[in-house]
């Protein structure tokens, strides 16, 4: 009963949302105020019956309803509750119903907290959201039911989860990395929203601004809880493979960054208003080329479900129509956008500039090598891939470019700087900076010039925010005023900065420095890596909850001293009987060793061992976490909520001028 | 000309010209980096070229894998069910490979016709192929258990 429950409520809520997509446009255009006041009520209402949807098939989990075909295929009685609940998005049908309910509650949430927003605008742009829940319910409906039931003749016990994906990082990185891609909807519609109504002033972007920060946020947090999953779950080290998909994630990533930049030009200067716009439509495309990437099997990748060319047809359709669409609109109506302000070269829009440049081009060759393979095989020209080498030559050296003008941006004003100020501001910067490289590199011999390289920007990065901070302090009547003084937008950029260098010291050092060794050893044999001694004491039998498992014991010591024991593990599911490895990670903010097991070699008793030493590797991490933070930060400025009351009264005047 | 449209002007040359450095890296970059995919069949026949990074896929011939005794060094066939590819590899192998699983192995061809692989990808989990390999095997006319179709 409950799974026809919730296959009911999801027609219900795609009925509502082709409401939604209609009736309020149809107000907008004809001026009908009570066909836009219909809008906020019908977006809570799409939110309400997606989630009951939603509630029904995670239900179906929980209570091993293995006459649901999905509940049979991905779950068992054996695997722990909160595993049962993750399952519900381990799979393309699931994921695609919690794609539908995040997209029904940021719409939800833009009725709800934009209630100063003028009625015409909040009506176009629920309406868009509504168009693009149309297309997701749909899809879902069409040719992926959650829902569908073997009856008669269901099952005894399900098929399992994949192993891979019992784990606490998989039940919070699809919900998170979701927040962030369908978040970019809200900026979309808002530019489309724009585009119809030939409106586009510093207010729409003070509007769009909180609503893209947060998305962009979540993104970063879902990347970087992507790549931590990785790292430890797949056994190999690795924290970024430039996999299709994980590049699926990163691309609306770096137009999502550019839109943030570009925003605040917009809404502080009045600049830049139709790249906005463009950036905004291509930020959710690349969202959306994600999920056809994702979704549709044509790439090879550890993402990929087994999927069937319909889903990836109807989506490829799907993409076109939105991307199409927006662009057509994009070329009638941005002439009537566009902004006619000067700024001076020497300024910090010609900075934010360069940002989105750096940033877009690095969207473009992503993209660029993410299709390439399919381009190439849809001309018949043979199977290749693009592999990591492509991406960090393409990729490194355009963050290399990125990091000078990012330290000079904090520092300089809007409009119009001068040189001679900025070289004054950039002196001890420089100098420090430079400093840090010569020295810092010293303490790990053998002298590295790409770690120097790094001490080099993100010194030069740091040093910069810290003096600018300090300045502002200084500026203020006492340390207390000057710190009430700093804007939640101030410390979000701030924060969001220091979590960027933190990356880059991150990736380089364990780039540079990590040590990696394959190795066979029989119980009793002690390796000695980067000054830590593994002793490989013996392996054990353990049984888990639904798996059984080898687990090694290692003894860690450094000089004599005891610093870890490491258990890693190879398990066998019993549902499945798939194997995995589970690595022991001894994490540190300076190093992570990292031990994990490959298979019995010989008669004997050894094993493959995988050994490796990884400094700094949290780094990386911990600066995605700041930057998430940071675009929080910022999205909580009262500004937003404080001008938003007047704005909306004098567009409220225009609207009843006109 | 009017200020607006010189910056402009400069604007859209600063992007050509930085896009256009964009793409010489670009290619620059696909020239060494990119790995064409061959099936057994086309390896054994000698149209894979030798010294560059390639890619072989198939299924694991049965009774073919090998190991060293004192070192991680592995040998084993790849194949289509018409021809078979040597493969060595010296490391961890991914859990899923299996004798009779389909795989894809990275590497480069040496001069006796064996693949040194430098990685080796299995599928990742039980109802899941490589595409590249469902290609291989539909190309040679079998199917995965190497039954003539």
């Amino acid at each position: 009963m409950i799974p026809e429950i919730g296959h009911f409520a999801l027609i219900l809520a795609l009925c509502l949302s082709l409401i939604l997509a209609s009736v309020p446009a149809w107000g907008a255009w004809r001026g009908n105020s009570g066909a836009m006041a219909l809008a906020p009520s019908l977006a809570v209402g799409l939110l309400v019956f997606v989630a009951i949807s939603f509630g029904c098939l995670a239900t179906a989990f929980l209570q091993d309803d293995f006459s649901v075909q999905l509940v049979a295929s991905h779950s068992n009685t054996l695997l722990p509750p909160i595993y049962k609940f993750s399952a519900v998005w381990g799979n393309h049908e699931g994921s695609l119903v919690l794609w539908a309910l995040i997209l029904a509650f940021w719409t939800a949430a833009v009725a709800l907290f934009s209630s100063q927003l003028p009625l015409l605008v909040l009506s176009r742009v629920l309406s868009v959201m509504g168009a693009i829940s149309v297309g997701f319910l749909s899809f879902s409906l069409i040719t992926s039911n959650p829902f569908t039931r073997i009856l008669p003749g269901a099952p005894a016990d399900g098929a399992d989860l994949n192993p891979l994906l019992q784990d606490p990082g998989l039940i919070i990185h699809p919900p998170l990395l979701y927040m962030g891609y369908v978040g970019f909807s809200v900026a979309f519609a808002f530019a489309i929203a724009a585009l119809l109504g030939g409106r586009l002033d510093a207010s729409w972007a003070r509007w769009s601004r909180p609503w893209t920060n947060i998305a962009w946020g979540f993104l970063s947090l879902g990347i970087m809880l992507g790549s931590w999953w990785a790292y430890y779950e797949l056994g190999w080290g690795g924290w970024w493979f430039w996999d299709p998909v994980e590049n699926a994630s990163f691309m609306p990533w770096l137009a999502g960054t550019a839109l943030v930049h570009s925003l605040a030009a917009t809404e502080k200067r009045g600049l830049f208003k139709s790249w906005t716009v463009l950036l905004a439509i291509f930020a959710f495309s690349l969202s959306l080329l994600g999920t056809f990437l994702v979704r549709s099997g044509v790439l090879t990748s550890v993402h990929a479900f087994a999927t069937d060319p319909e889903r990836g047809m109807f989506i490829l359709v799907f993409l076109a129509i939105v991307v199409g669409g927006s662009l057509t609109l994009y070329a009638v109506r941005a002439p009537a956008v566009s902004s006619r302000v000067s700024f001076a070269w020497v300024s910090r829009e010609s900075l934010l500039l360069c940002n989105n440049v750096v940033f877009l081009v690095a969207a473009l060759t992503v993209l660029f090598g993410t299709l390439f393979p399919l381009i190439v095989d849809a001309l018949g020209m043979g199977k290749v891939s693009v592999g990591p080498p492509y991406f960090n030559a393409v990729f490194v050296p355009l963050m290399a470019l990125l990091v000078p003008v990012m330290g000079m941006g904090p520092i300089s004003r809007w409009k119009r700087d001068s040189v001679t100020r900025w070289r004054g501001e950039l002196l001890i910067p420089t100098v420090v900076a430079v400093l840090c490289a010569v020295t810092f590199p010293l303490l790990h011999a053998p002298y590295n010039i790409w770690v120097a390289l790094a001490v080099l920007l993100s010194s030069w990065l740091l040093i910069g925010l810290v003096k600018d901070f300090w300045q502002r302090l200084r500026s203020a009547s006492s340390t207390a005023n000057g710190l009430r003084r700093l804007t939640p937008s101030y410390c979000g950029m701030l924060i969001a900065h220091l979590g960027f260098a933190a990356c880059v010291i991150g990736i380089v050092a364990t780039s540079q420095y990590s040590v990696e060794h394959d190795l066979k050893m029989h119980p009793g044999d002690t390796r000695e890596m980067a000054g830590y001694e593994f002793r490989f004491i013996e392996v054990e039998h353990v049984e888990g909850p639904n798996f059984v498992a080898d687990e090694a014991r290692f003894d860690v010591t450094r000089d004599g001293v005891w610093v870890a024991s490491m258990n890693p593990q190879k398990r066998r599911y019993l549902a499945s009987g798939s194997v995995m490895t589970e690595a022991a990670i001894d994490a540190g903010l300076f190093r992570d060793l990292y031990v994990a097991m490959g298979e019995p070699v010989g008669n004997d008793g050894a094993w493959a061992m995988r050994l490796h030493y990884k400094p700094m590797v949290r780094w990386m991490w911990l600066g995605a976490i700041l930057m998430a933070v940071g675009a929080f930060t910022a999205a909580a400025d009262k500004r937003y909520r404080r001008q938003r009351a007047t704005v909306s009264a004098s567009s409220e005047a225009a609207l009843h001028g006109a | 000309m009017h200020p607006v449209r010189k910056q402009r002007l400069y604007i859209v040359l600063f992007i050509a010209l930085f896009s256009s450095a964009a793409i010489g890296l670009v290619v620059y970059a696909l020239r060494g980096n990119i790995n064409l995919f061959y099936p057994p069949a086309d390896v054994v026949a000698g149209l894979a070229p030798v010294g560059q990074p390639i890619r072989v896929g198939g299924m694991v011939l049965e009774d073919s894998l090998q190991r060293a005794e004192n070192s991680l060094a592995i040998r084993f066939k790849l194949t289509d069910y018409q021809e078979a590819v040597e493969v060595v590899y010296v490391g961890i192998l991914p859990d899923l490979f299996a004798e009779g699983q389909g795989a894809v192995a990275s590497g480069v061809l040496n001069d006796e016709g064996v693949l040194e692989a430098t990685e080796i990808l299995a599928k990742h989990d039980e109802n899941y192929m490589p595409p590249e390999v469902i290609h291989a095997l539909e190309n040679s006319g079998y199917d995965q258990e190497g039954n003539a179709k």
